[in-house]
């Protein structure tokens, strides 16, 4: 493989020492110690006073693992290294900004004075905490242009569910709960995020998808021909859209919704094209979600945790979820009594070690750097469109904003397909980029570099997807069988769909099963 | 901006690299009526020094913190190994992406298939998922998964769940078709009262307990769990203290359907609620309907093991408006500080943080018990929390407490519950040391003298 | 191309249907289960369930994707091929043969004259791949 490398300048990758790691359950070994308690320091009460057997486990924890602390350390750190992350190099996953993790935002969240504050501590005895959430809702509100935010919501999709609840209750309350029951269709184009309509079902909404046109923006007359019919709750667009392009006529959407009685919800997990440029609130966005965990960099963790703050007007202020905190001269509070909120999202405030990262990402950058951050992400996009047009179909004229999609049309006339050129793309050190997604595209790769790139990776990246082109041409199997640098190859997917292994079992129970 | 590596001049020369003059031109689709003429009112940069000593400042304007703490509720103070920390501090682990991309992220995944290995050994249940945002909505989850699985409407929850939790439930089910009825609890006992069999019938989904419950008394599970399955509706269990893992008999052997827990005490400090992670387990038959994502194992051509996200069809970016639930990202980094822990911990450590609670909670009842104005207000079972009806108005004589010795003794239940204003719920864990408990013991003695 | 067996019936939702007397065996196409990937798990319905034509009896799930599956004619289950829950595979490679799905009891076997013909399903699915 290693020839293939030699033809370009492209030297990303070579072979490196990847140690083998069973799982913890095959290491452990009996007897083995991995922590260190004091001893007991109260009289003993005989352990059938407390607990009658009958209540008590009797399996003695069999099958969990004894290790040493060295085997935990060794085994993680083993592990770890099998993992792509972003400190490792660029990670252009279209839609999940997958922006620099500051290590200043993790010291932030680890001051001892809020990673030990209890949640159920008493309001005076968490004020600094709460002073952060107040601050980061007065932050996100500006950002947004939207007056009304709560920090509940635990993730984008936890946001959404949200986000539509506080229109369902709107409707309720306006049209009241009979005339409101007529309502109940949610407009979702069709290149939306899937968990858009999940997220509409919860909320006992049914869906109608408008399609996107030709420029890859929302059909107009397709959105009014939907309004006319007198049902809608609402619409949720994501914007800019998940191909990358700004909904030019996203006024004019919001009036048609907002004429047939409907509000518009925006998911905002491409808010990283937009912070310091334009405020959906100016746009007549009703009520929007952001991700911490996208646009505010909190690290992603391998799947969350995130945070999915909700941002509305002052209208749908009221049903927001609670508490909310609010400032009451210099003290911050907790305010429950909040007779129209949806209810309670989440026990306790939402991600809070989150809220803490966000803030010093915001403070970090002021408003300045939001901006500046916001046109590098923007520039960098655009310059990869610019780089990769010649050799990859791009299917929209428009010019992409913070992503921009392109398609496998080109490559598959030789069998090559979106994903072996993803796969393909590791070869070359960097992580794929989101592939099949939007559905609408078919073949679709977005990609997303956000502004923690710089010009010589950038450059790399282009190269290298240049060269996996003509590999599609001239050298198809190599692509393929693609990657050919990692520790294991394509895993058979659809024979772990079919007998599905989700555990580790001892041997012999293995067997027996 | 330091973290933006492009210099200024190089975006310059990026710009006209792909004919563009100024940034404001790749702005230029946004309609200019909607372009901000004036900066973000949001504060200007400060350097870190600034940053890290405003934080400070903020945080010393939380009191609780430097007390002694026996506060609980659903969220626990516990001994949290070094190790943990270090290890989710990893780059690897903490800056990586869910992984959709097996090749290249095998360590996420091989942690995840030990997280769901292991929750499911704690509760006894046959396949638990990757994580949920954490306990509460774990518990929602669970709820309107017993309405699929059951096909029925109704779902029957004690009264002694923990009152957010409930909140949440209720909060997630308001449109879904389902009728949420609370069961109350025995006034005596604290566990859930045992006419709850009759109130089951042909409609309800499910019976939802806590064990132990907010009250810290331990529930009969297997019983309930008996009742449920006579009239085929399910039960589920949720546990807020996920240590009781290490001592109570586990849900699984209580014939539990669902299982959830708040995994928070597994390596998870407080931070004031979250982030926190979601345990969820269910029964074998019903992996196909279970919320969230699940890793499996794979082979390559080569014969190789590996892991990869399975069963994804259950999920919303396949099946969109009839996907098992809307989750999407999840728990992971504090799913694997929950693995490192209990991997750490092991078999011995989880068991004997479990006893030292249990004892350390049976001194201090004890010890509050025979205060006078003092008494144990419910006589069933306990693990490490209990609630103590106190000689006057709970809430002022805490503060006095804290204020006066700078001891958190315990939650006022008149939050949740106006008619319990002498009550107080307090927890003990292993953190808390004799000295801890005696101290509170001697504070607590200054109001029954009063 | 597709394999499309001349003595089949067809339906636009890509099943095909088999008639025996007033029992019909229904399955999906190749063209289906080709589009569709790798077969991983099929829902199907309990002998004795009665469907409408058209209504959805199932579904069949790829790695990546999900798709009902529907009775191309109405009549009641009397047989599930039981087969698939191991071997769902079976589906893609002998999509005509031990990849059959259920057996109905047709409520009226004149029903399978309202299906397209070989040369008729090619020609759709020749047309909906353009």
């Amino acid at each position: 493989m290693d020839i293939y490398f030699m033809k370009t300048s492209i030297t990303k990758v070579s072979s490196h020492l990847s140690l083998n790691e069973h799982l913890i359950f095959e290491r452990s070994q009996t007897g083995r110690i991995g922590y260190c308690l004091p001893p007991l320091d109260v009289d003993e009460t005989p352990i059938d006073d407390i607990l009658p057997a009958n209540l008590r486990r009797d399996d003695d924890l069999e099958g969990v693992p004894e290790v040493s602390e060295v085997d935990v350390i060794r085994h993680f750190i083993r592990i770890s290294t099998w993992n792509y992350s972003i400190d490792l190099g660029m990670y252009p996953l279209g839609s999940c900004t997958m922006k620099y993790n500051s290590r200043l935002n993790e010291k932030v969240a680890r001051i001892a004075d809020f990673a030990n504050l209890h949640p159920l501590a008493v309001e005076q005895d968490a004020q600094g905490a709460l002073q952060v959430i107040h601050e980061l809702q007065e932050c996100l509100a500006e950002i947004t242009g939207l007056p009304g935010v709560s920090l509940q919501p635990a993730a984008g999709a936890h946001g959404e569910m949200t986000g539509v609840m506080m229109i369902r209750a709107y409707l309720d309350r306006r049209d009241g709960e009979g005339a409101s029951a007529n309502r109940r269709t949610m407009l979702i184009p069709d290149s939306a995020h899937g968990t858009n309509p999940a997220s509409a079902h919860l909320s006992g909404f049914s869906v109608k998808t408008i399609r996107s046109n030709a420029a890859g923006l929302t059909d107009l007359d397709h959105l009014r021909e939907l309004c006319a019919h007198g049902e809608v709750a609402g619409l949720m667009l994501t914007n800019p859209n998940t191909l990358g392009l700004f909904e030019s006529n996203i006024k004019e959407i919001c009036r048609i919704v907002h004429d047939a009685g409907g509000l518009v919800y925006m998911d905002g997990a491409n808010m990283n094209a937009l912070v310091g440029i334009a405020r959906p609130g100016d746009m007549g966005v009703d009520v929007i979600h952001l991700n911490l965990h996208k646009t505010f960099s909190t690290p992603h963790g391998g799947g969350g945790p995130g945070s999915g703050p909700v941002c509305c007007t002052a209208d749908l202020t009221p049903f927001l979820p609670k508490p909310l905190v609010i400032k009451s001269g210099d003290e911050f509070k907790l305010d429950s009594d909040r007779p129209h909120s949806i209810g309670r999202v989440k026990a306790f405030y939402g991600n809070y070690g989150m809220m803490l990262r966000a803030l010093s990402y915001i403070l970090t950058h002021g408003y300045d750097g939001l901006r500046e951050a916001t046109e590098a992400a923007v520039l960098n996009a655009r310059y990869i469109a610019h780089g990769l047009a010649s050799d990859y179909d791009k299917p929209f004229e428009g010019a992409p904003m913070h992503e921009v999609v392109f398609t496998d049309k080109r490559q598959t006339r030789k069998g090559v397909h979106t994903l072996d050129i993803a796969k393909r793309l590791i070869d070359y050190g960097f992580h794929p980029m989101t592939i099949y997604f939007p559905l609408i595209v078919q073949g679709a790769m977005l990609i997303e570099p956000t502004e923690s790139v710089g010009r010589q990776e950038l450059d790399q990246f282009v190269a290298s997807m240049i060269s996996i082109a003509h590999e599609a041409v001239e050298n198809p199997d190599l692509v393929l069988n693609a990657p050919h640098s990692t520790r294991i190859g394509r895993l058979d997917e659809a024979a772990a769909a079919r007998k599905p292994v989700l555990r580790w079992k001892p041997r012999a129970k293995a067997d027996a099963a | 901006m330091r973290y933006i590596p492009n210099s200024p001049e190089e975006r310059a020369e990026m710009l006209n690299s792909i004919g563009l003059n100024k940034s404001a031109e790749l702005f230029a689709s946004i309609p200019d009526d909607l372009l901000l003429r004036e900066h973000l009112n949001t504060p200007a940069a400060l350097s870190e020094l600034e940053l890290l000593s405003r934080f400070e400042r903020m945080g010393q304007r939380n009191a609780g913190p430097g007390r002694v703490s026996f506060l609980g509720g659903g969220a626990y103070s516990h001994y949290i190994p070094t190790i943990v920390d270090h290890i989710i501090s990893r780059s690897e682990f903490f800056t990586a992406y869910t992984p959709y991309q097996p090749e290249i992220s095998q360590g996420t995944l091989q942690a995840i298939f030990e997280f769901q290995t292991l929750v499911c050994q704690l509760t006894g249940m046959e396949v638990a998922n990757a994580s949920m945002y954490d306990g509460s909505t774990g518990l929602a989850e669970a709820v309107l998964m017993a309405e699929r699985v059951t096909k029925r409407s109704r779902v029957i929850a004690a009264a002694s769940v923990h009152p957010q939790y409930l909140e949440v439930v209720k909060t997630y089910v308001q449109h879904a078709g389902i009728e949420l009825q609370l069961a109350d609890f025995d006034k005596k006992t604290g566990q859930i009262s045992s006419t709850l069999g009759e109130r089951i019938d042909d409609q309800t989904a499910a019976i939802v307990v806590q064990s132990p419950n907010f009250f810290g008394c331990i529930e009969d599970v297997a019983a309930l769990a008996t009742l449920a399955h006579a009239r085929g509706a399910l039960m589920i269990v949720a546990v807020t203290e996920a240590i009781s893992f290490g001592l109570l008999k586990p849900p699984g052997a209580c014939n539990a359907d669902i299982v959830v827990a708040e995994g928070q005490s597994f390596g998870v400090p407080l931070s004031f609620g979250g982030p926190y992670v979601g345990l969820f387990a269910v029964r074998e038959k019903y992996a196909r309907q279970i919320p969230g994502r699940l890793v499996g194992e794979a082979y390559d051509k080569q014969g190789r093991r590996g892991f990869v996200l399975t069963l994804a069809t259950r999920e919303q970016h396949i099946r969109r408006e009839k996907a098992t639930s809307n989750i999407c990202t999840n728990e992971g980094l504090i799913a694997l500080a929950a693995t490192v822990y209990m991997e750490t911990m092991g078999r011995k450590g989880i068991q004997e943080v479990a006893q030292q609670c249990a004892q350390k909670t049976a001194y201090a009842a004890r010890r509050i018990g025979e205060l006078d104005g003092f008494s144990l207000r419910f006589s069933g079972p306990r693990f490490n929390e209990f609630v103590v009806r106190g000689p006057a108005e709970a809430t002022s004589q805490l503060r006095r407490l804290a204020r006066d010795r700078a001891i958190d003794g315990g939650i006022a239940l008149s939050r949740f519950y106006p008619d319990c204003e002498n009550d107080f719920l307090v927890c003990v864990t292993e953190i808390n040391s004799r000295e801890q408990i005696d101290s509170l013991v001697e504070g607590l003695r200054d109001f029954s003298n009063e | 191309m597709a394999n499309v067996p001349e003595d089949l019936h067809y339906s636009k939702d890509h099943e095909w249907v088999r008639p025996d007397g007033d029992v019909a065996t229904i399955g999906i196409t190749d063209y289906a289960q080709n589009s569709l990937g790798d077969v991983v798990y099929l829902e199907l319905p309990k002998p004795g369930e009665e469907f409408a034509t058209n209504e959805s009896f199932g579904s069949v799930e790829s790695v990546k994707a999900v798709s009902e599956v529907f009775t191309p004619v109405a009549g009641k289950v009397i047989e599930v091929n039981e087969q698939l829950n191991d071997t769902p595979e079976k589906v893609n490679s002998d999509p005509y043969g031990e990849g059959w799905m259920i057996k109905v009891r047709m409520a009226s076997p004149g029903e399978v004259d309202s299906l397209l013909t070989a040369a008729e399903y090619e020609d759709f699915t020749k047309a909906e791949s353009e």
